[in-house]
């Protein structure tokens, strides 16, 4: 299973990085903080840690540490445009809740 | 739920943490803010697609302030309330803009306490200030990227031609203050397109920044060490752009038409298609150009690249001698430039980049869209200000372009702080009293790099008072200059023997005092009424659509409990919500919600009861007592 991208998510990633000049591909992660308990953390990997999942998508290598995989197994992550703003957006089975911004969760 | 952006690693921001931060070019012609998302810095455009607004505004009896291409259609209709060009009075009093006779503005002239005052612009809403003008643009800008990230904004970074003088950059400020916006730095241009290609990666060099935009051109030589650019020399010609092409091709049209002076709407006409060649030539080798004036006459001619360039050339000879001019009073020589960058639309004509090129011996940098590089490059910079890059970073310093001092007997000025000095920066220097037992001093502030008072520009003046009464030449006046990030000043004056002190903050004699801008911002809270509206207007529409979407999932799931008759009027009132919510008609929105409510009670009820029993099923009532 594991965390995928959308076709259209690793079109949009492989550009960034290319733009970049650097890094090896996504890290996905969550973290504890935000108004409903976890958030979660998207950032270019640099460095390949020790004990990193690694899941590739589309060509883009997805990191994941071990400790975050539970909250976002089976997550996909697309790449969507609402009105004048455009991003990630998360699918997430393991949500049970999530405050109204979407931006933290629980499970 | 909210849309995500990549970070750099380790720099995941907290949710509702967000530092955003644009950049924006708060051009002469056209304004644009851009962000770093993602890690690469892009232009923000409205909802049409555009990029560029245009930096007009327009004043209506009705009390209503259109800005951008809404303004810009009136121009002609209504020049005297459709502000263009605002940037070229920021921080100017009547002296500096000179003949006013060509334009339609209704100027009037104010005096501050200190007898200087920046003119100000009668229109049919009233007397409105350069800055009150350039702040609409700036509010529009500030709610275009408010609307693309999604959240309030931590600050901007704006963009000031070199060339400006601490009161064109205060009046930059008080417009970013009085649109809401908070001012992470002053950003010189050329420094921001020399950001946008890179070059501040590189260690050292000298680079060349040449700007032709629509109704400006700027040249700029740059020097880059240690991570900070210094503005070595600016030159140009404040009436020569992309616009003066667009001209060449229209008397070119009219010599071959043999027309003589056309009425104002077949002048625009014409204008509008030369501007449409010019853009076409950059492609093509030729461009058709035809069009019926109002006499009936109709015009059809080819314009070649190469006619177009003959009657261009002497256009871009013309942006050729600042060059050299900058150049030599940079004490360089064309082999020492390292980089050119090209600016401003104009420069995507083949034959200004062939110009360019073969002056400088190398091709000038134009990869990147010469409209959208100094705001990319401002966004970079704002990205970085607001501590969205780790720490490592460079961090880009500027300096201060015209020298500060004091005024000295005889009308000579005193540099205390030398141009190119890198701010922020302090410096101090003593003075002394010239009569026996003189108890004040008067301190008089200057910019500029002349010799004599009359020829630099008078920032400020203030009164150091209660100097113990001395011989001449044995009271110790120090003098203190301190500039911000921002490149504005704060000047304080201490006798050292008694110790008392007085300090200015420079509020260049152009800026506004305080109490003007507390007055614009009451003003603006005045079209609180409107925001509101608007935010109203916004909320309700996402109210109907989660209406739609709602109904709609519970059409799928129980979709069977309805019979036809009652499910053709519900299909019915959501077409009718749908076709409101195109409308954006607040009343008529408001009333298909009510509509679709109203039908969907009884299929509501119908759902619920059937959940309740799906509850209830196989449990007797004790069970549920219990719990």
């Amino acid at each position: 299973m594991g965390v995928t991208l959308t076709q259209a998510a690793a079109k949009h990633v492989q550009n960034f990085i290319a733009k970049r000049g650097r890094g090896i591909g996504l890290r996905i992660g969550v973290r504890t903080s935000g108004c409903s308990g976890m958030a979660y953390k998207l950032e270019f990997a640099d460095v390949l840690d020790e004990d990193d999942l690694q899941f590739d998508s589309f060509g883009v290598m997805v990191l994941v540490d071990p400790k975050s995989l539970p909250y976002i197994e089976g997550m996909e992550l697309d790449y969507t445009r609402e009105g004048l703003n455009e991003g990630f957006k998360f699918n997430n089975p393991n949500v049970k809740d999530a405050c109204g911004c979407g931006e933290s969760f629980q499970v | 739920m909210a849309l995500l952006q990549i970070s750099e690693p380790g720099m995941s921001a907290a949710p509702h943490q967000h530092k955003l931060a644009v950049g924006i070019d708060l051009g002469t012609t056209n304004s644009l803010v851009a962000t770093v998302r993602n890690g690469i810095s892009v232009v923000l455009s409205d909802i049409q697609g555009r990029a560029m607004l245009p930096s007009v505004v327009r004043y209506t009896a009705d009390g209503q302030v259109l800005v951008g291409d809404r303004a810009q259609v009136s121009q002609s209709d209504d020049p005297v309330n459709t502000i263009v060009s605002v940037k070229r009075f920021m921080g100017r009093g009547m002296t500096d803009i000179g003949d006013t006779s060509r334009l339609p503005y209704r100027f009037v002239e104010t005096t501050s306490a200190d007898g200087f005052g920046m003119v100000q612009l009668r229109t049919v809403a009233g007397v409105k200030s350069p800055v009150e003008v350039s702040a609409e643009i700036l509010k529009l800008l500030r709610s275009r990227a408010e609307d693309a990230l999604a959240g309030e904004l931590l600050g901007a970074v704006i963009t000031v031609p070199a060339y400006f003088d601490d009161a064109q950059r205060q009046a930059t400020k008080d417009a970013a203050k009085l649109a809401g916006l908070n001012v992470l730095r002053l950003l010189n241009e050329p420094t921001a397109a020399a950001i946008a290609y890179g070059l501040d990666n590189a260690s050292e060099g000298v680079y060349a920044v040449y700007d032709l935009g629509g109704g400006t051109f700027d040249i700029s030589i740059l020097r880059l060490s240690r991570g900070v650019f210094e503005v070595l020399a600016t030159n140009g010609d404040s009436a020569l752009g992309g616009d003066d092409f667009d001209q060449r091709i229209h008397c070119w049209l009219l010599e071959k038409n043999q027309l003589s002076a056309l009425n104002p709407k077949d002048t625009r006409l014409l204008l509008t298609l030369a501007r449409a060649a010019k853009e076409q030539l950059t492609e093509h080798g030729e461009a058709r150009i035809t069009a019926v004036l109002s006499t009936g006459e109709l015009i059809d001619n080819v314009l070649s690249q190469d006619e177009f360039h003959a009657l261009s050339k002497n256009l871009i000879q013309r942006t050729l001698q600042p060059l050299r001019r900058a150049l030599r009073d940079a004490k360089l020589d064309v082999k020492d430039i390292k980089g050119v960058v090209m600016v401003g639309g104009a420069t995507r004509m083949p034959q200004v980049q062939h110009a360019v090129g073969e002056f400088f011996g190398q091709p000038p940098l134009t990869n990147l869209d010469p409209d959208k590089v100094v705001a990319l490059g401002a966004a970079i910079q704002a990205n970085l200000l607001a501590g969205n890059r780790t720490g490592d970073d460079w961090l880009l310093l500027d300096v201060i372009p015209l020298s500060l001092g004091l005024e000295t007997m005889g009308g000579l000025a005193e540099k205390i702080i030398p141009r190119n000095s890198t701010i922020p920066t302090a410096r101090a220097q003593e003075f002394t009293t010239y009569k026996d037992g003189q108890t004040a001093m008067s301190l008089h502030v200057v910019q500029g790099e002349r010799e004599l008072i009359s020829d630099c520009r008078s920032l400020a003046k203030f009164e150091l008072r209660g100097i113990p009464a001395m011989v001449a030449g044995a009271a110790r006046i120090r003098v203190t200059f301190q500039v911000d990030a921002d490149g504005l000043l704060n000047v304080a004056a201490r006798e050292m023997a008694s110790g008392i002190e007085t300090a200015i903050v420079v509020k260049p004699s152009y800026g506004l005092t305080d109490a003007d801008i507390t007055r614009m911002l009451q003003e603006s809270t005045q079209h609180a009424q409107d925001d509101m509206q608007a935010r109203s207007e916004r909320e309700q529409m996402t109210e109907a659509n989660q209406l739609l979407d709602s109904v709609a999932g519970a059409l799928a799931q129980d979709g069977e409990l309805l019979n036809l008759a009652q499910r053709a009027d519900i299909e019915a009132k959501i077409l009718m919500l749908e076709a409101a919510l195109q409308t954006a008609n607040q009343l008529s929105i408001k009333r298909a919600m009510t509509l679709l409510n109203d039908v969907t009670v009884s299929f509501a009820q119908a759902r619920m009861d059937k959940s309740v029993t799906r509850a209830l099923a196989g449990k007797n009532i004790s069970d549920l007592e219990h719990k």
